[in-house]
Parts: C-alpha cells; structure tokens; sequence
C-alpha cells in the first residue's frame, strides 16, 4: 500500500518534470520567435545595403550577399558626385547634430532649474504649476504649429536650425522638468536646509549639494531629449526644408525622390545611416533609455 | 530691489519655463483655437467667422476617412500592443536565460525614428521585392502580400509597422510592474495551490491595473499623433485611403492652404487628446498625493 503510493508520486513528479520541461521549450521558443519578428526588419536593412542592386533582384530579403559591398554606404553618405539633383546625407547629419547639441542643452538646464525650484524652494500653488508644464508633454504638436510657423518667420528664422534648436527648446522644457522634478523629490530637504542654515545661498545650493548627486537624472534626461530630437520629422519637415533639414527629413526625401531606377539598397543604408546615432547611445546606455521612457513615458 | 530679487530668486529662475511654456502651448493652443472660428485661407484673418469650418470638417469624405483610420488603428494597435507586451512581460518574467538579451531586441525599435522604421517596413511590404517574392521563391507560388499597395488593406500595413515600434515599449512597462510586486504575494499564492496561470491570470495581472491605464494612455497618445509612419510609409495612399488626422492637418495647411479648416482639425485633435490625458493626470496627481 504504502509502496503503491510512493510509486504514484514518483510518477507524478516524474510527469511534471515533463510537462515543466516542456513548458520551459515553449517559453523559449515564443521568446525566440518575437526576437527573430523584432530582428527581421534590422536583419533586412542591413543585408539589402551590402548587396547589389543586381543580387537584390536575384535573391530574396533573407539572402546574404554573395559579398560585401559598400558603395551604396558612400553613395548614402556622400553622393555619386554630380551636381544637381544628386543628394546625401552628410550635410543633413551635421544639421542634425548642430540641431541637436545646443537643444538638448537648453532644455536639459531649463528642466533642471524648474525642477530645483519645484522640489527645493517650494511656494504656495508650486503644484499648480508643474501641472501647467506637465501638460506640455502632451499637446498634439499639430495645435501649435500654425502659430509657430508664423512665429519663427516674424523672427526671421524660419527655415534655419536655429529656428528648430528654439523649437525644440522649448517644447522639450516640459519633459525634462518633469524628470528633474521626479528626482528631486526624492532627495532629502534636510540637505537643502542644513546648507541654508549654514548661509548657502540659491544657485550654491545648486551647484555644490544638487548638481553633484544629479549624474544619473542627466544622462536620463540627455539621452531622452538626443532621441526625441534627432528623431523628429514633423517640426523638422513643418519649418524646414532644403539645405536647412534635419537628417529624418532628408531620408524621407532621398527616399521619396523618384529617380528612374529605385536603389534599395541606397535606401537601406541611408535609414541604418539616420539611425545609428539613436541605436548607438540605445545599446551603450540601455538602462538610462528605458528609465527614461517609463518615467516620462507621454511622448509618441 | 536687490532684496526683492534676492527673496524672488526661485520664482525669477522659474520664470522662463512658465513664460515660454505659456506661450508657445498655451498661447498658441489659444491662438488656433480662435483662428478655427475664422474664415482663413493662406493666411491668418481675425474677423470670425462661426463654426462653418467645423461643419465643412465633418462633411469632408477625407477626414471621415482619416477618422475612421485613426479608431481602426488605434483599436488594433491598442490591443496587439498590449497583449504582446504582457505576454512577452510574462514569459521574460520567468528567470529566463539571456533575459538582457531578448530584453534589447524587443525593445530597440523604439530608438529609432517612424521614419527609418517606415523606411525599412515600405522595402519589406514592397510586393515586388519584398515578402511576398520571398515566398514564392521558396515556393509558394501563389503567394500575394500586396496590402501597402492595396487601398482596403494598406492601414494594416502601419498597424504592423506601429506594433513592431511599440509592443516592446508595453512589455518594459509591465516587466517593471511584475517586478515591483512583493515576493511575498507570489509566495502566498504558491502555497495557496495557485498554478503558474492562476497566479498570473488571477492574482498578478488584475494587479497591474496601473500599468494597463498608462499603456493605454501612451498608445492613445502615440496613434492620434502618428504622423511619420504614415509619411513614410504610404503618404497617406493609395489614394486618400490611409490618412489619418495629424496628416490630414499638416496637408490642409501647408499643401492646401486652408489655415482656418486645418485649425479646426488640429483643434479635434487637441480635445481628443485631452479627454484621455485630463483624467489620467488627474488620477496620476491624486496617486501622489494620496502616497
């Protein structure tokens, strides 16, 4: 009797090894599958821009190229060398970074100043008043963009990066001050009220006591504005355009322009060119881009 | 005034954020919001003219359309993102061998722009070179996948395109909710007898109610301003048969040149982004207060 049921629960448990083991295969195999969807398309880009033109026609999407061949890389980057008509990314990349710099700069030390003010020295409605940048995070740009087209031509900046460095100034402030202020919060005013006691005044505080301890909420905030902003179409292709676009519009350009015979594989390399940047900082500081997505996580 | 200076200091270094930002987003919000009661064609007029152009709006076949796109999109994008994302959470979530790796792949479409994506997805789609020669050179002879070109079913096309964006965006955000449940409640559950899919089916995602409400908030978010992906990916074509409402205002106003109707379609825009937006800050705020 007593032998009977050990046997049975030897069984069983031999039976939901089994099924345990199995579970973990099927695990597996659906984790590797989504992987293999969300690899596909990079897979894809890369492939088509080392083939030729040629061998894109003859093979298929998954096809290795029968060998590596980079001259759609330079003709992406750098043009075949005839005048007119013939565009590249290359200055387009560096009104990108030009864009880009001095935006992330601005909006990164505006956000950190209102979130210091909103977590440190606070006042009577100072709630209010994140609530009134907050929303700022989620206005459909369309709304403004009527208004601000007139704007910048009454600046006189319209069509120039420093028409979209102020631009995008502006409308990255409510995001990084909702990061700073996420993080100030979190630090003990004790720190802040010793230093007052001690006759530290405003920006000392600042600079000596916040700054110091601010390293992690900059890389958040940095990496999060470099990607918003160097992924930007709609203010680049609404107030720029020609010599003045940022490397997204020029892509969708080069790839939109109907040349006689459509080179894929110029294509290809162009977009992984765009993206690279982006990809880069994502793989180098991965756990910095998702922070910032989940906190700030309101921007489409 | 030196002292007032020195008393104000805060508020003067708080200044320009709140000046610019009621500028340029309230003022402007403002300031398109009257021009869509206006009669304005290339350029601004102030005289009012009533809500006519919110009449012409919705008897436009064109915004109808790109309406009818937006809530397709929006409900299937919604759906398959969010299901993806908490199966993916899940499955990762079960102390799986190379987790940072599967992690990094699932989610670094969401470093690049809908441009590039859009790029990438337009030469996968393209039914002359793309998927569809891929399977009948392996031999499916018959096979067609000619949705981009197709006016029925090339919507579907941005929604596979906008799921392969987002999805992993989903799954971070309830792979970091599952984490910050205690030990505890899953142990509880275990000894309670609770087998792998009661635990989750029953205990763990009723819990992440949180997390559901952001995810949908984001991706309400996401497709009423997808603009890009559509850009690059169809143009709005064939046809007029995949616009949406951020294209049908950016074309009204700058190809078109009707100011005051694409001022009253942004203003469609605005409020429904609003009516998801209000409430979830509002319940965001009272968390925090509560806490």
């Amino acid at each position: 009797m007593s032998a009977n049921i050990s046997t049975s629960y030897k069984q069983l448990e031999q039976k939901s090894k089994i099924t345990n083991m199995m579970l973990r295969w099927f695990l597996y195999f659906v984790l590797i599958l989504f992987a293999s969807y969300f690899i596909f398309p990079l897979y894809v880009m890369i492939v088509t821009s080392l083939k030729t033109m040629e061998e894109i026609r003859q093979g298929t999407l998954l096809t290795w190229p029968s060998q590596l061949n980079f001259e759609s890389w330079g003709v992406a980057w750098g043009g075949r060398g005839y005048g007119a008509g013939d565009t590249f990314l290359r200055p387009y990349f560096w009104n990108s970074i030009k864009m880009v710099v001095p935006a992330v700069f601005f909006s990164t030390f505006i956000g950190a100043m209102s979130g210091y003010v909103l977590t440190k020295w606070r006042f009577k409605g100072d709630k209010w008043v994140f609530l009134f940048l907050l929303f700022g995070c989620f206005i459909p740009y369309q709304a403004i963009l009527l208004p601000m087209a007139r704007t910048l031509g009454v600046l006189g900046i319209s069509n120039s990066i420093i028409g979209l460095v102020v631009v995008h100034s502006v409308y990255g402030i409510p995001f990084t001050t909702l990061f700073f202020r996420n993080y100030y919060v979190s630090i003990p005013n004790e720190l802040v009220k010793a230093a007052r006691i001690d006759g530290a005044g405003f920006f000392k505080i600042f600079f000596k006591i916040l700054l110091p301890i601010s390293a992690p909420i900059i890389v958040v905030t940095v990496i999060w504005q470099f990607t918003q902003i160097w992924n930007d179409f709609l203010f680049g292709s609404t107030f720029s355009f020609g010599k003045a676009a940022p490397i997204q519009v020029a892509l969708n350009n080069m790839v939109l322009s109907s040349t006689s015979v459509k080179e894929y594989n110029v294509d290809m390399a162009s977009a992984i060119i765009a993206g690279i940047p982006t990809l880069i900082v994502y793989v180098l500081a991965g756990k910095y881009f998702i922070r910032g997505l989940t906190s700030g996580a309101v921007k489409g | 005034m030196f002292k007032w200076l020195e008393k104000n200091l805060p508020k003067v270094v708080l200044a320009p954020a709140v000046g610019l930002i009621s500028w340029f987003v309230y003022g402007f919000v403002l300031w398109t919001f009257y021009i869509s009661f206006t009669n304005s064609k290339i350029l601004p007029k102030y005289e009012l003219w009533g809500v006519g152009q919110y009449f012409k709006l919705w008897a436009s076949r064109k915004w109808l359309i790109a309406v009818d796109n937006l809530l397709i999109f929006t409900a299937l994008f919604l759906i398959i993102c969010i299901v993806l994302g908490i199966i993916l959470a899940i499955f990762l979530d079960q102390k799986i061998r190379a987790e940072g790796v599967l992690r990094t792949i699932y989610l670094y479409p969401m470093a690049l722009s809908f441009i590039v994506t859009g790029t990438a997805w337009k030469w996968i789609l393209n039914p002359t070179l793309g998927i569809q020669k891929m399977f009948i050179d392996w031999g499916f002879e018959n096979f067609t996948f000619d949705w981009l070109v197709n006016r029925e079913m090339a919507i579907y096309t941005i929604v596979i395109a906008g799921v392969w964006q987002s999805a992993g965006f989903v799954m971070a955000l309830f792979l970091a909710g599952l984490r910050s449940i205690e030990d505890e409640i899953v142990k509880a559950a275990k000894i309670d007898g609770a087998n792998l899919f009661t635990l989750y089916w029953k205990i763990l995602i009723p819990m992440m109610r949180p997390v559901f409400f952001t995810s949908f908030v984001i991706l309400v978010h996401i497709s009423i301003k997808s603009y890009d992906l559509i850009v690059a990916l169809t143009q709005g074509g064939p046809g007029i048969s995949t616009t949406m409402p951020a294209l049908y205002m950016t074309q009204t106003a700058f190809h078109k040149s009707q100011v005051a109707l694409s001022a009253a379609s942004a203003m469609m825009m605005f409020m429904a982004v609003a009516a998801v937006i209000i409430p979830y800050l509002y319940s965001e705020l009272r968390r925090e207060n509560v806490s």
